[in-house]
C-alpha cells in the first residue's frame, strides 16, 4: 500500500483522471475461488491511451468491468479503490451533500486519506446506484468487446442514440437530440442519412462506429474499449483505431485500450501495462517496451507476433499454458513457463518497481531486476531470445525422446 | 491427349500409395495439387420475376498450385474467397468452372468413393477448434475414423498404437491421457492439434489450413504455426495456409497469393510480395497491418490509409478490376476490364493495369511502381 501511494505521488494530481489502487477481484465459483484480479493499482492521466494486454484468462476484462462496476456475483470486488478525478464538479454527480455521504462511507476505509487529500477525488466502488446512474456514460463509456452484436436489432441506430441523450439528458428537446444524434454520426465517420438504418443493413465497421457514436454521445472523460476491433478485418480495424484517436485528439477524452494485440497497443497506445494471472507484470510506455520489454512474459508476447520487416527467424512463443486461477502458482505466477526463473521466483512474490536507474518509469514485477535476488546485469532482448530458443529446443528435445 | 485418358482413377482405400498414371514426364518438385481457373458462383434462390437468377460470385478465375514440402499463404479480407477456395480444394464445394489438377491429372470426383479417395490425399483442417470436434465423442473415436476409413488400421491394437503415433506427433503429450478425453476437456490450442492430428491420420499430401490459429490465444498461435511447419518439412506436406494476417503469411509461408473480392490480385515468393507489395490492394492490406516499428515514425494522426471502404458485395460485383471503386489510382480502364497477369520478374506477379496489361515488366511498370509506391510514404494513425 505505502509504495502505490509513493509511486501515485509523483504523478501530477491535476492531470490525474484514474487511480486504481490494489484492486482485488474474485469469482466465487462451485469449485473453488478464481482470483481474477490480485493488487492491481494503475494510474492513468487525462487525455492518455492506456493499453491492456495479456493472454485471455489474464483479467483484462474483469478490469474493465470492475472500473464500470459492471460485475455480477459470482465476481465480488474483494478490496482496493478506484479513485475517479472529475474535471468538474459536475451537477450530474449530485451535490456536495452526496460527495460527504460517499466520503463518510470510506472513512473506515484504508484508503480514505487519499480521499482527503484531493477533494474532488470520488471511489467508484463507493457510489450509490443513483450517483452511478449518472457517473456511468456522462464521466465513462465503455465499448465491449461483442460490440458488433451490442446493438438492438429491432431499432434504429438513431434511435438507439437518442435513447441515451433522452435517458441521461432528459432537459434535452426532441429537436436538440435529433441535431446530437446526426452531428455524433458525422463524428465517427457515418453518413447522417444512415440515421435511420437498421443494425443489420450496416456493415461491422459501421456498427462498431455506431457504438462508438453511442460511447461518445455524453461526451464522457474516459472510454473503455475491450478489444474493440477483434472481429473486424485489419483494414477496417485500421479506420476505426485512426478514427478513435482523432476524436481523443479532437476531445481530449483518456482511453483504455484492452486487447491481447501487443503490437497494435504499440503503435496507438502511450503507456502498455501487461498483465498475468490477474497481475500486472510490468507497465511501461510504448517506447521503452519496444525497445526493450523487461518482464520475460512481455518479452515472450512480443515475440508472438510476427513482423513484417527484420530478418525472418524462428519465434517461439511462450510455452505451457496460462495457469488456473483458482490456483496460482506460488511466487510469480509465471516461473512455471519463464525461461529465466530461478529458485526466488517460486518462493518470493515480485513487487512492481522501477526496472533500471534509467528506466525508473518502467516498472515490473520480476526477481530479476531485483538485487536482492539477482546481482547480475539485467537481461537484454538476446538473452531473452537465447534462454526462450533453449527452453523451446529442450521441449523438443523431450517430445523427441518419447 | 482423350479424354478418358486424362481422367484420373482414383481408387478406394487401402491405398499405401498414389497409384495414378505417372507416365507422363513431370520435375521432380512439381505442384502436387494444382487449381487451374476456379469459379466459385453460389447461386442465390430467390424469386425473382424477370432476368437471370443472382449468384454470389465467391471466386473468379482463381489458379494456384501446391507444391511437397512448400507453403503457400493465401491472404485477404473476409468475403474475398479464401475458405471458399480452401474448400473447393478440399472438395467440400464443387467449382463452377475450373479444373484440379492433382499430381498433374485432372481430379473427377464421382460419388462417394472417389471423393474418399481424394481425400485421402488432401486433408483440411477448419478454422474453428470448438466446433470441428464432435462434442460427444473422445479424441480417440476423432482420430480412429479416418485411420479406419481410410484403411491405414485393421484391428484394434494398430488402431491404438497409430493413436498414440498421432497424438504425440502433434506434441499431445502425454498421449495415453489424451486418447480418453473429450473436446470440452481441452483447450482451445489442443483441440486444434487434435484437428490437425485427425487431418494427418489419412496420411495426406496435402494439408489444406483453414485460418488455423485466428480463434485461438496468442501465446498458443506461434506453437501451432511452428508445429504445421514442422510437420511441413518432416513430411513433405504441401501446405496451403489461409489467413487474414499478413505477417503470418510472411513468418509461415514461401510463396504468398493475395486476393480480394474473388479475384487474385498478386502473388509470387512471401518476401517479394510483401516488402515490394505492387498491387495497391496489397499495399493498403500491408499499411492496415498492426505494426510496431511504425510507431515511431513522426507524422500526424491523420489517416493515410490509401483506400477507404469495405468488401463490395459479391452479388452484383463492380466490373473489371472489382478493386476499382475503393483503388487511389483507379483509371477508366479497370471498370471495363480485369486486366491480364503481368510479370515483374522472380516469379512474382499482379493483376493491375498499373504494371502494364500483362506482358513482363517493363520500363513503364518501374515507371509506375515509383509512382504508386504508397508503402514509401511515411504513414501513421
Amino acid at each position: 500500500m505505502t509504495t502505490v501511494s509513493s509511486i501515485a505521488g509523483h504523478v501530477n494530481s491535476a492531470n490525474k483522471l484514474l487511480e486504481i489502487n490494489n484492486l482485488n477481484v474474485e469469482y466465487y465459483a462451485a469449485n473453488g475461488t478464481v482470483h481474477a484480479l490480485t493488487d492491481v493499482s494503475i494510474t492513468l492521466e487525462r487525455g492518455q491511451i492506456l493499453g491492456v494486454a495479456g493472454e485471455s484468462g489474464s483479467g483484462k476484462s474483469t478490469l474493465a468491468y470492475a472500473i464500470t462496476r459492471l460485475l455480477r456475483p459470482p465476481a465480488v470486488i474483494t478490496g482496493g479503490q478506484i479513485l475517479y478525478y472529475p474535471q468538474h464538479n459536475s451537477s450530474l454527480l449530485g451535490n456536495t451533500a452526496v460527495h460527504k455521504n460517499s466520503r463518510a462511507k470510506n472513512a473506515s476505509s484504508p484508503g480514505s486519506e487519499l480521499v482527503d487529500a484531493s477533494p474532488q477525488a470520488m471511489d467508484i466502488l463507493q457510489l450509490t446506484p443513483t450517483q452511478l446512474r449518472s457517473f456511468r456514460w456522462s464521466e465513462l463509456s465503455i465499448v465491449f468487446q461483442s460490440a458488433m452484436n451490442a446493438l438492438n436489432p429491432v431499432l434504429d441506430i438513431g434511435t438507439q442514440i437518442i435513447d441515451v441523450l433522452h435517458t441521461h439528458r432528459p432537459t434535452l428537446s426532441k429537436d436538440a437530440r435529433h441535431t446530437r444524434a446526426i452531428e455524433l454520426l458525422r463524428l465517427v465517420g457515418i453518413a447522417p442519412d444512415r440515421i435511420h438504418s437498421y443494425p443489420h443493413e450496416l456493415s461491422g465497421g459501421m456498427r462498431q462506429r455506431a457504438i462508438i457514436a453511442i460511447a461518445l454521445a455524453l461526451s464522457p472523460e474516459l472510454i473503455i474499449l475491450d478489444e474493440p476491433t477483434t472481429a473486424l478485418d485489419v483494414v477496417v480495424q485500421r479506420e476505426i483505431l485512426a478514427k478513435i484517436i482523432g476524436l481523443r485528439n479532437e476531445f481530449g477524452f483518456s482511453v483504455i485500450f484492452i486487447t491481447h494485440d501487443l503490437s497494435l497497443l504499440l503503435e496507438m497506445a502511450d503507456k502498455v501495462a501487461i498483465m498475468y494471472a490477474g497481475r500486472v507484470v510490468e507497465m511501461a510506455t510504448c517506447a521503452e517496451l519496444h525497445h526493450q520489454p523487461r518482464h520475460p512474459y512481455s518479452y515472450g508476447l512480443l515475440n508472438s507476433f510476427p513482423t513484417l520487416h527484420g530478418p525472418r527467424r524462428r519465434m517461439t512463443g511462450i510455452p505451457g499454458f496460462p495457469p488456473d486461477l483458482r490456483a496460482v502458482p506460488s511466487g510469480c505466477a509465471f516461473h512455471p513457463r519463464c525461461p529465466c526463473a530461478f529458485d526466488a521466483c517460486n518462493e518470493h512474490l515480485p513487487r512492481l518497481l522501477p526496472s533500471t536507474s534509467e528506466t525508473p518509469e518502467q516498472v515490473v514485477a520480476c526477481h530479476l531486476y531485483d538485487p536482492r535476488f539477482n546481482t547480475e546485469e539485467p537481461p537484454s532482448n538476446a538473452d531473452f531470445a537465447a534462454k526462450y530458443e533453449a527452453n523451446y529446443e529442450a521441449i523438443q528435445g523431450r517430445r523427441n525422446l518419447r | 491427349m482423350s479424354a478418358e485418358n486424362r481422367e484420373v482413377k482414383i481408387q478406394s482405400a487401402p491405398l499405401p500409395e498414389y497409384t495414378g498414371d505417372t507416365t507422363i514426364t513431370r520435375e521432380p518438385s512439381q505442384a502436387i495439387l494444382e487449381a487451374v481457373h476456379l469459379r466459385k458462383y453460389f447461386p442465390i434462390r430467390q424469386l425473382t420475376l424477370f432476368g437471370k437468377g443472382l449468384a454470389v460470385h465467391a471466386v473468379e478465375d482463381t489458379s494456384l498450385a501446391l507444391s511437397p514440402g512448400r507453403a503457400l499463404a493465401l491472404v485477404g479480407e473476409s468475403g474475398s474467397g479464401k475458405t471458399t477456395m480452401a474448400r473447393m480444394l478440399a472438395r467440400l464445394y464443387d467449382p463452377t468452372a475450373g479444373e484440379l489438377l492433382f499430381r498433374g491429372k485432372p481430379v473427377k470426383v464421382r460419388g462417394k468413393r472417389d471423393l474418399r479417395a481424394y481425400r485421402r490425399h488432401v486433408q483440411i483442417v477448419f478454422q474453428d477448434p470448438f466446433s470441428s470436434l464432435n462434442p460427444i465423442h473422445d479424441v480417440r473415436y476423432h482420430l480412429s475414423r479416418p485411420l479406419r476409413l481410410h484403411g491405414h488400421a485393421h484391428n484394434a491394437t494398430e488402431e491404438r498404437e497409430q493413436i498414440l503415433a498421432l497424438l504425440n506427433r502433434v506434441s499431445l503429450s502425454p498421449a495415453e491421457q489424451f486418447i480418453q478425453k473429450y473436446p470440452h476437456q481441452l483447450s482451445g490450442g489442443q483441440r486444434q492439434r487434435v484437428a490437425i492430428a485427425r487431418a494427418l491420420a489419412a496420411r495426406p499430401e496435402v494439408l489444406l489450413a483453414d485460418e488455423p490459429v485466428s480463434m485461438l490465444d496468442v501465446s498458443i498461435r506461434l506453437d501451432i504455426l511452428n508445429l504445421l511447419l514442422r510437420l511441413k518439412d518432416e513430411e513433405q506436406l504441401a501446405l496451403l495456409f489461409i489467413t487474414h494476417d499478413i505477417a503470418s503469411a510472411r513468418y509461415f509461408a514461401e510463396d504468398t497469393l493475395v486476393m480480394y473480392a474473388g479475384q487474385t490480385v498478386e502473388g509470387g515468393p512471401s518476401e517479394e510480395v510483401i516488402q515490394r507489395p505492387k498491387h495497391p490492394y496489397t499495399q493498403l492490406l500491408i499499411s492496415a497491418a498492426p505494426d510496431p516499428d511504425r510507431m515511431q515514425v513522426e507524422g500526424e494522426t491523420a489517416s493515410t490509409v490509401p483506400a477507404r471502404g469495405e468488401i463490395p458485395s459479391l452479388i452484383n460485383p463492380p466490373g473489371g478490376c472489382r478493386f476499382h471503386p475503393r483503388c487511389p489510382f483507379a483509371m477508366p480502364v479497370c471498370k471495363e476490364r480485369f486486366p491480364r497477369r503481368s510479370d515483374l520478374g522472380g516469379g512474382h506477379w499482379t493483376h493491375c493495369f498499373l504494371y502494364g496489361d500483362g506482358g513482363s515488366s517493363g520500363e513503364e511498370a518501374q515507371n509506375a511502381s515509383k509512382q504508386t509506391s504508397i508503402t514509401s510514404t511515411p504513414r501513421n494513425l
